[in-house]
């Protein structure tokens, strides 16, 4: 290449899993993950939709970052970093949690691995190095970036459990959902937990890096009567939906990242109030202005899940109290038709009067049509926002 | 079950400002105990001894901005403060033995500069008068709470300060208004270039502006602290410098008397550890010898770092406060320096009042440039007084005691250790004293200098900040000590701030206390209402 077009050559990393990835890769999709090439999709977004509900799927989480947080307090900066109750949380399990800044208004919510007594890693979508070191101010506490020191695959679908046992990890079917497993095959070191994006029985697989394409071999070789696909973002954005779980920069906006102060929401705004424990004992970030946001019903609107008449998905979509359009309600972010549910489904931003289960409301949606845009005006009703909640997810 | 309450308020630190918010409250009928480590009382307006005999104030040396409504109320003249007592001269001395003196006679001063400078005399009383114009219309806000930033959360009573506080600016005049906008954010050497011709003229100005700040007389802002000095003079504060008889812990022992004597109790050696939270809420205070104090109401005079950090402590704040408090600017860049005298060296014989020591704006900018990186000023800017020659009885007969500010001596210092800092200042001070003064260093039978570093270990002033953060435009009004918490209230409930780290800042002015004990006793009230309701 000439030197003088030196800086217009590709730059995203790749992870431990490339080649593998990128040897199966038809449809020459890839998106940009944390400056990483991650798939889109493989050939079929369909097709790797029903992999992760019928079989079991394969997805490179190697891209999130990852924080390592330790120290003589490491336990006492996590209970204060976030607004759930580290006590209930044991070592090697993960936990689901939100954290805030100090007017209550959300950083992140994102998995936290409690491998030891006071040994943490916390997965996020956004860095936010600076915010845990602002906040880590008084503790006796190491926080460093790991993201590069373990590569992962997050295996989804109801057949995920069959493959793990397949490849001989012993002990699988008594992983609890949210339990960590760690364990050594043919000399590599793997960590196992039972969570995941998808709402469905699921496992992610870490490992050190130079185990990578050890462990793709070794999960295809065990997956090959199981339905095991390589699946892209697109798929795993539908599956996502149904979950009823967030997405950073299409649900909410981080507060740290948030141009306008008033676009920054707080758990409860976000549906996902059940994250924080005002009764926790000690002080946490936020704590204050939650209370008050609670106690005074502050809360200016709450995320829910609404179902949609017809078929038309309606990302963006504004809803309205009447059919004439005349009282506005809100706004929806994620949208998507279920093709399992057979449900047309989407999360709404509305007044919590309106987010009653059951609540009608009317939706207005544009969607093109063969050179044509056109726009409907369709009933929808107020739901759970966990769509789809399969007993295999937990049992 | 826990311990009955040992007071309604406990007040922490006898500094003038915590007496003052204790005199206060103890007046409204509250059972106050005011808290204090050191074994007396006055913080940083104390008189102490620091060789056999010889006694000076510790660290403030100087009383002019002594809020006039504090003293009224407080009855202060009653406990044995002279507030009636001449307001000094200052006296420019320059090397060679030249020099001119400042001071409320007009005529006399312009007599004194003519010397130098027919048109700076001319000049000097006029634009002075003026400038106190501009800073007492500022000053006016002293004994108001900052309003809430929030423009839509604002109270009738933020509304009504603050519009009275721009009715006090629209007073002024268009011209007068004008000038203010123009010269408020802008250095003070600029200042002095507009209005004066000579080198010394121009020089005691920007020592005026520079003093007490990390900034140099070319530093934005420098104005601003002019102004804030100024405002002493004029009607919020005593109208000129005093020196104190019996030095500055007589300002504190009369307010201690009037707190006293309202009902307030002042324990002396006895050193706060840190502040009670109990379900998210003060609950009293533990004392570092193990000893708990139960109250709902805690009051700091503390700085706002050491309140927010180590009294209230990081785990019961949050993230974005914490780091706000941590990145206030306290870099002390003051020292003090005591000296025990045989006897006055001529040029010091007469110095009853106040004695500066820059001769040139450059002087002092070059004095800061060493401690912008770090280092002792080679030729520091000094302000001295020698309190003995209006109280004999600081000193044995026949003797003297000079106090002297010496400026820059950086908090921060690099590739220099505290001690050989220590060293230096009082050697580079006395280097240039003597230039002024000759012969006081052969006088000298005993000295003592307290760097930043000392202040904060002996004073408790974080990063020997006397001011407990600097005054400059972005740390003052709303945003002191922090945006949203400028009125007095900490973050956790029952908890306030009522020293200089509060509105309306430093000096003896005892206006935060007053403030403070407003705020207080308005949430005292509240809770009454609550109470019964």
């Amino acid at each position: 290449m000439t030197a003088y077009i030196e800086h217009l050559t590709p730059f995203l990393r790749k992870t431990p899993f490339h080649p593998r990835i990128e040897a199966l890769m038809h449809a020459n999709s890839w998106m940009r993950w944390t400056g990483h090439y991650s798939p889109a999709n493989f050939e079929s977004v369909q097709s790797e939709y029903f992999t992760i509900r019928n079989g079991a799927s394969v997805y490179d989480v190697s891209p999130l970052i990852k924080y390592a947080i330790r120290g003589r307090e490491a336990a006492d900066f996590v209970n204060h970093l976030i607004t759930r109750d580290l006590s209930k949380i044991k070592p090697m399990q993960a936990f689901y949690t939100s954290w805030c800044q100090d007017d209550g208004m959300l950083v992140e919510e994102g998995t936290i691995f409690r491998l030891g007594e006071n040994d943490f890693l916390l997965n996020a979508a956004k860095d936010q190095l600076h915010w845990l070191e602002q906040t880590a101010y008084g503790f006796d506490v190491q926080i460093e970036e790991a993201s590069n020191d373990l590569c992962g695959l997050s295996l989804q679908g109801p057949e995920s459990r069959q493959v793990l046992r397949a490849m001989g990890i012993n002990g699988i079917d008594n992983l609890k959902r949210f339990g960590i497993q760690e364990l050594e095959l043919n000399g590599h070191w793997l960590r196992i937990d039972r969570a995941g994006f998808t709402g469905d029985l699921g496992y992610e697989i870490w490992c050190k890096p130079e185990s990578a394409l050890w462990l793709w071999d070794r999960m295809f070789d065990a997956g090959r009567d199981h339905k095991i696909a390589p699946i892209g973002a697109q798929a795993l954005e539908i599956s996502r939906i149904e979950a009823g779980f967030l997405l950073v920069d299409v649900d909410y906006t981080s507060a740290l990242h948030a141009l306008r102060p008033s676009n920054r929401m707080s758990p409860y705004e976000l549906g996902i109030g059940w994250t924080v424990n005002l009764n926790k004992p000690g002080y946490f970030v936020g704590k204050r202005a939650l209370k008050k946001e609670k106690e005074q019903g502050l809360s200016r609107h709450v995320l829910i899940g609404i179902e949609i008449e017809g078929r038309k998905p309606a990302p963006g979509s504004f809803l309205y109290a009447d059919q004439p359009g005349k009282v506005e309600l809100g706004l929806t972010t994620s949208a998507t038709w279920s093709s399992t549910l057979k449900k047309n489904i989407a999360y709404a931003r509305v007044p919590q009067a309106y987010a009653k289960p059951g609540t009608e409301m009317w939706i207005e949606i544009w969607y093109g049509k063969e050179h044509k845009i056109e726009r409907s005006m369709v009933r929808c009703w107020a739901t759970n926002r966990m769509f789809y909640d399969p007993p295999r997810k937990s049992a | 079950m826990s311990k009955p309450n040992a007071a309604d308020v406990l007040v922490i630190g006898a500094g003038h400002n915590g007496l003052v918010t204790a005199a206060y409250l103890a007046k409204a009928g509250l059972k106050v105990i005011v808290l204090e480590s050191a074994a007396q009382v006055g913080g940083a307006a104390v008189t102490r001894e620091f060789a056999p005999g010889y006694r000076v104030s510790g660290v403030a040396h100087l009383l002019h901005g002594l809020n006039t409504t504090v003293a009224r109320d407080l009855n202060l003249a009653r406990h044995g403060l002279d507030l009636k007592a001449a307001r000094v001269k200052t006296r420019s001395l320059l090397p060679g033995g030249g020099g001119f003196e400042v001071g409320p006679d007009v005529a006399a001063t312009a007599t004194s500069i003519a010397a130098i400078s027919k048109a700076d005399a001319a000049a000097y009383g006029p634009v002075m008068a003026r400038l106190v114009k501009l800073a007492d219309a500022l000053a006016g806000y002293a004994l108001h709470t900052p309003p809430r930033a929030d423009v839509t959360k604002m109270d009738w009573r933020d509304q009504l300060n603050l519009g009275l506080f721009a009715l006090s600016l629209r007073r002024l005049g268009k011209k007068d208004m004008l000038e203010l906008t123009r010269i408020l954010t802008i250095n003070v050497n600029d200042l002095a270039n507009d209005f004066f011709e000579s080198e010394p003229v121009k020089a005691l100005l920007c020592f005026e502006g520079s003093l007490g700040v990390f900034l140099g007389p070319r530093s934005p802002s420098t104005v601003f602290n002019l102004l804030y000095r100024l405002s002493n003079l004029g009607a919020n504060g005593q109208g000129g410098f005093i020196v104190p008889k019996g030095g500055m812990g007589s300002v504190t022992q009369a307010l201690a008397a009037s707190a006293k004597a309202a009902g307030a109790t002042i324990r002396t050696n006895a050193a706060v550890d840190h502040i009670l939270i109990e379900n998210d809420a003060a609950a009293g205070v533990v004392l570092a010898n193990g000893e708990e104090l139960r109250a709902a109401q805690v009051v700091s005079s503390a700085d706002p770092q050491r309140t927010a950090l180590k009294l209230i402590g990081p785990r019961h704040l949050d993230t974005m406060f914490v780091s706000r408090i941590r990145h206030l600017r306290m870099n002390g860049c003051a020292a003090k320096i005591h000296l025990a005298l045989d006897s006055l060296p001529p040029a010091l014989a007469n110095a009853a009042g106040r004695v500066v020591v820059a001769a040139k704006p450059d002087d002092i900018e070059r004095a800061y440039d060493c401690a912008k990186y770090g280092r002792v000023s080679d030729r520091p800017a000094l302000e001295l007084v020698i309190p003995s020659l209006s109280d004999p009885s600081l000193a044995p007969a026949g003797k003297h005691v000079a106090s002297i500010v010496a400026q820059y001596a950086p908090y921060k210092l690099k590739d220099t250790s505290e001690h050989d800092a220590r060293q230096q200042v009082f050697e580079r001070s006395l280097a240039v004293l003597e230039s002024v003064a000759p012969g006081l260093s052969e006088r000298i039978t005993a000295s003592e200098t307290l760097t930043p570093h000392d202040l904060e270990t002996q004073f408790g002033l974080t990063g020997g900040q006397w001011h407990h953060g600097e005054i400059t435009l972005d740390q003052v009004l709303l945003q002191r000590p922090a945006a949203q918490w400028q009125q007095y209230r900490m973050p956790v409930p029952g908890i306030y701030l009522c020293g200089a780290g509060a509105h309306p800042g430093g000096n003896v002015s005892g206006a935060p206390g007053y403030n403070a004990a407003r705020e207080i006793l308005k949430d005292a009230k509240a809770a009454k209402t609550r109470g019964a309701a």
